[in-house]
């Protein structure tokens, strides 16, 4: 009974980890191209992650032992993302539904062991990262609940799978206008929450700008391999979830050989799409004063109060 | 059939005050401490009894004209029996370790005692008499172990004040609710409550006036203003007993109104008791996330949860004045939840910072830092209840914040538009309170535990002793136990509230079959242990063949040697928020910048200063404070000590005594 749900799990576990360096590479490459530069190529990041791997991390008194665990945590909090979000297929574990609270829970896992390297070295930089990358996510999570929220809304759950499952047999219901200001809302909210630009500046090495670069400066070697790695899988989860909402095509409705090859295949194709957009619209973005994200965020939510409150009283009329 | 466990727990009590009269100091701590603990188990077998449905009567023979005085626990008073015996026991452990100076005297230990055994007989009480007695001698003792320092800090007098105002406000609400319905009912037991139908003007007025009652008790915007002063003064494990569990009972009360004796089906109940649940959740962890004394800290996040429970209780009367009853039964639970939860990883917190103050003389997190090393146990205890507190997977706080989510978004529905715009807003409430309270408690955690010691005292500080460390990890354990097996708190609570729409399916599993939601934790525990192995497999290989190398600098963007003090404080690390939030939290902030006197484009130095108080404090009771004193100021033109005055007031005094009777 459960083993058709783990299987699925170990299947998008390992079709994520292979895809999202190269997810990171092909944003890269865009980005490069885009502005005129000739760029690293798309398998950098493999590499980076190869290289930073055999590397011995160092340890500065005063560190203790979050400096080593925490990476890992993160690393496993976007592991579990991979396998509870329907990224290949949509078939959930029994006892724990790929719940919308259940998939935040989890993704604040992560969030919380990234504060809390940031602030474990004592250094002036960690701890500012650490407090804005908190304070983004506290902000971040009522529009992450409520968008969700508002999709689960015409079927009465808040399972992932059962409102994936549902776009599929109903595509009509995707443009309905309640789930577009839902998606809307929810996009913003990834974007703060994997640290993409309009809100924090992936590719910045200026410190006093930085959100997510500042709470990783202190780790170096595998740790740092494992933070990014973690990061980058948070990302192209995050990335998944939005494409399996938007692009349902494609998706595994039951365990065999062929549904599957074709779920792994459109999941690659739905992470290129949107990395490449993704890029492409970071391209024409300035980052944002960090006191004016609340103002993007406060908006995002009022998106996705919006389409809950109209998918409720346009079921009335 | 006597109740023979309630009447061991009185007994134990007795033991105890004779315990501790007759020990030696030495020994007062080692032996009381233990009797003390005891009472808190008999409250727990006792409680876990009456939820069972095994349950006795205790009646009180006294010769007062009130009535009956019979202590008969209910199975959801047996619930809340549960709940404080089982905080009092962890914190009679505590206690051995560590009190010291005033909070060892024999004083103080008596009045723990009583306090203890007063908190386990209000859930007991079967009639009003009973209810207020014992709720009033819970109220007396605990100010008397409020003030215990008093001679210490002068900060101890004002917030013992306080308490003791906002205590007595709280019982004189109280008092009259239940005087306005035992008129109604003509009688004072609660079971005639209970099968009495209210006429709606009796219902409304007792209504309002327990609720506000209650809420005192509780630490309910705006009535929260004694819980961030009494307790960071309290000694630690008064404060754990307070926050865990005292503030417990203004929450059984507000249930008992609602869902027993009034049976809300009114909307408007629900919707006022929503929107205080609302204000108080928010406005409750918007103080916390920006304070740094650690146990003001933690006493808005009390205020925040309470609120939550209220909010939850609060939709539970919406949905079940609108006829959605297997809802609002899930959201009972969700209530019901949120009280163990928070009791037991409130417990544990309030005990770590006292292991904290203990060791370091310091509650500020500003001066706090690089405790993990030197309190690892402290600093273990701690960190599972932090992330109990900010309701992460697969601890209790989690589940409950789950249930009531499932509540709330279930809830909602076409046939009725006030609800359909307040569920909404509510998720939305509830998952800003989470984040908020995610921020908090990384913040308290990294600042006080993280990092290099700000002050010297941090830095001498040493783990505490072996019955404190006891206490905390088993705080902690429950925590961790009860996020696990989510089975087993859903077969009480279902037992407790008499619901049947959430149930357990095995220790393991909670099902809300009234939304259709079931939850395992084990499965998610489960997973994260299969992805664990590959990943710390690769890990160890990598680290056999680079192991790790010390150096002696952190890099700090190659800055030089750095020094304890440029590290993020506290109050640094909340300042984005407090500027985001600046409107609703109004801090005080001076910035004095000293220019260098060769050059005007140098600084000197700059001073930087922040105080945030509490809004409700300057804008609402202070206004209150000196009306009273206005009014005081001016009755004493009419006592100037002059005699012949005295004498005129009596004589016109009497007159108009005379003219009265003559009418």
């Amino acid at each position: 009974m459960n083993v058709a749900p783990a299987l699925l799990a170990l299947i998008q576990v390992m079709a994520m980890i292979a895809f999202t360096p190269l997810l990171v590479g092909i944003m890269r490459q865009v980005r490069s191209l885009l502005e005129g530069r000739v760029g690293a190529g798309v398998g950098q990041p493999w590499r980076d992650l190869r290289k930073l791997m055999r590397k011995e991390p160092l340890r500065a008194p005063g560190i203790s032992w979050i400096q080593a665990v925490g990476p890992i945590v993160l690393v496993v909090s976007s592991l579990i993302l991979c396998a509870l979000i329907p990224l290949v297929g949509t078939i959930a574990f029994p006892g724990l539904p790929d719940d919308l609270f259940v998939v935040v829970g989890v993704l604040l896992i992560g969030t919380v062991a990234l504060a809390l390297v940031g602030l474990d070295a004592g250094s002036a930089f960690g701890g500012m990262g650490s407090s804005r990358h908190m304070t983004i996510a506290a902000l971040v999570e009522p529009t992450v609940l409520v968008s969700i929220y508002a999709l689960s809304v015409p079927i009465g759950s808040s399972a992932l799978s059962r409102i994936v499952n549902q776009r599929i047999a109903e595509p009509a219901t995707m443009a309905a206008p309640v789930s577009l200001l839902a998606m809307v809302s929810l996009a913003i909210a990834v974007v703060a929450e994997t640290s993409r630009m309009p809100v924090d500046n992936p590719s910045t090495h200026l410190e006093l700008t930085m959100v997510h670069e500042a709470m990783v400066l202190e780790s170096s070697g595998r740790d740092l391999a494992w933070l990014e790695l973690g990061s980058w899988l948070r990302l192209s989860a995050m990335l998944g979830l939005i494409g399996a909402l938007a692009l349902p095509w494609g998706m595994a409705l039951e365990v065999a050989p062929l549904p599957l090859l074709v779920g792994v295949l459109t999941l690659g194709l739905r992470l290129a799409v949107l990395a490449m957009a993704l890029a492409t619209i970071e391209v024409f973005l300035a980052k944002l004063r960090l006191f004016r994200v609340p103002e993007l965020l406060a908006g995002s939510f009022v998106l996705a109060l919006l389409a809950v409150i109209t998918s409720y009283l346009t079921v009335t009329v | 059939m006597i109740d023979t466990s309630l009447l061991v727990q009185f007994l134990l009590m007795l033991l105890a005050i004779s315990v501790a009269i007759v020990a030696p100091a030495r020994y007062r701590a080692l032996l009381t401490g233990p009797v003390v603990s005891a009472i808190g188990i008999a409250g727990v077998v006792t409680g876990w009894a009456a939820v069972t449905g095994q349950h006795g009567s205790l009646p009180v023979p006294i010769t007062i004209p009130l009535g009956a005085v019979t202590f008969a626990p209910s199975a959801l008073g047996g619930y809340f029996m549960l709940v404080i015996g089982a905080v009092g026991a962890i914190c009679g452990i505590y206690a051995i370790g560590y009190v010291h100076g005033p909070a060892a005297s024999r004083t103080s230990w008596i009045a723990l005692a009583v306090f203890v055994t007063a908190m386990e007989f209000v859930p007991a009480a079967a009639d009003v008499v009973a209810f207020l007695l014992a709720w009033e001698l819970m109220a007396v003792t605990s100010a008397i172990l409020v003030v215990t320092e008093h001679a210490q800090r002068p900060a101890v007098k004002t917030a013992a004040l306080w308490y003791v105002a906002m205590t007595q406000l709280s019982f004189f609400l109280v008092l009259i609710g239940l005087g306005i319905l035992s008129a109604g009912a003509g009688s004072t037991q609660f079971a005639v409550f209970r099968a009495t139908h209210w006429d709606a003007a009796t219902a409304n007025l007792a209504f309002v006036l327990l609720v506000l009652g209650f809420g005192a008790k509780s630490g309910i915007v705006p009535l929260h203003v004694w819980l961030p002063r009494a307790h960071p003064e309290a000694p630690s494990h008064v404060s754990a007993l307070m926050s865990a569990a005292m503030v417990k009972l203004g929450i059984y009360g507000a249930i008992l109104t609602s869902t027993q004796f009034l049976r809300a089906d009114t909307m408007w109940w629900g919707v006022l008791l929503l929107a205080l649940g609302t204000v108080s959740a928010v406005y409750g962890i918007l103080q916390a996330s920006v304070t740094s004394d650690l146990k003001r800290l933690l006493a808005f996040s009390t205020t925040e949860n309470v609120g939550l429970m209220f909010l939850a209780l609060g939709a539970a009367s919406m949905l079940r004045a609108n006829g959605i009853n297997a809802v609002a039964d899930s959201a009972i639970a969700a209530c019901l939840f949120l009280v163990i939860a928070h009791a037991a990883f409130k417990t544990t917190l309030f005990l770590g910072a006292g292991s904290i103050l203990r060791a370091s003389g310091q509650r500020d997190l500003d001066l706090l830092g690089g405790l993990g090393s030197r309190m690892p146990v402290t600093s273990i205890a701690f960190g599972l209840a932090a992330l109990g507190a900010a309701a992460l997977p697969l601890t209790a706080g989690f589940v409950s914040e789950w249930v009531l989510l499932q509540s709330l978004i279930h809830g909602a529905g076409a046939t009725n538009r006030i609800l359909a715009i307040t569920m909404p807003i509510a998720v939305g409430a509830v998952a800003l309170t989470a984040g908020l309270a995610l921020m908090t408690f990384v913040k308290a955690y990294g600042i006080a535990f993280l990092a290099r010691p700000r002050s010297e005292g941090t830095s001498r500080a040493k783990e505490s002793p072996i019955s404190m460390r006891i206490a905390m990890l088993l705080g902690a354990a429950i925590v961790i136990a009860m996020g696990l097996t989510p089975g087993l708190t859903a077969h009480a609570i279902a037992l407790a509230a008499g619901i049947s729409s959430v149930k357990a399916t095995g220790p393991l599993t909670i099902d809300l079959s009234g939304v259709a939601a079931t939850l395992n934790p084990g499965q998610l525990l489960a997973l994260a242990l299969v992805l664990v192995l590959p990943v710390v497999a690769t890990a160890a290989v990598v680290a056999r063949k680079r192991p790790r190398r010390a150096v002696d600098l952190a890099w700090g963007c190659g800055g030089n040697r750095l020094s304890p003090r440029m590290q993020y404080t506290a109050t640094s690390y909340a300042e984005p928020l407090s500027r985001i939030f600046d409107d609703s939290l109004r801090p005080e902030r001076d910035v004095i910048v000293t220019h260098s006197t060769e050059a005007r484009y140098l600084v000197d130095r700059i001073q930087y200063r922040q105080r945030l108080s509490d809004v409700f404090d300057s804008r609402l009771y202070t206004p209150i404070i000196s009306f009273v004193e206005r009014i005081g100021a001016s009755a004493r033109r009419l006592q100037n000590g002059k005699i012949h005055f005295y004498l005129a007031y009596s004589f016109v005094a009497f007159l108009v005594v005379l003219v009265v009777m003559s009418l």
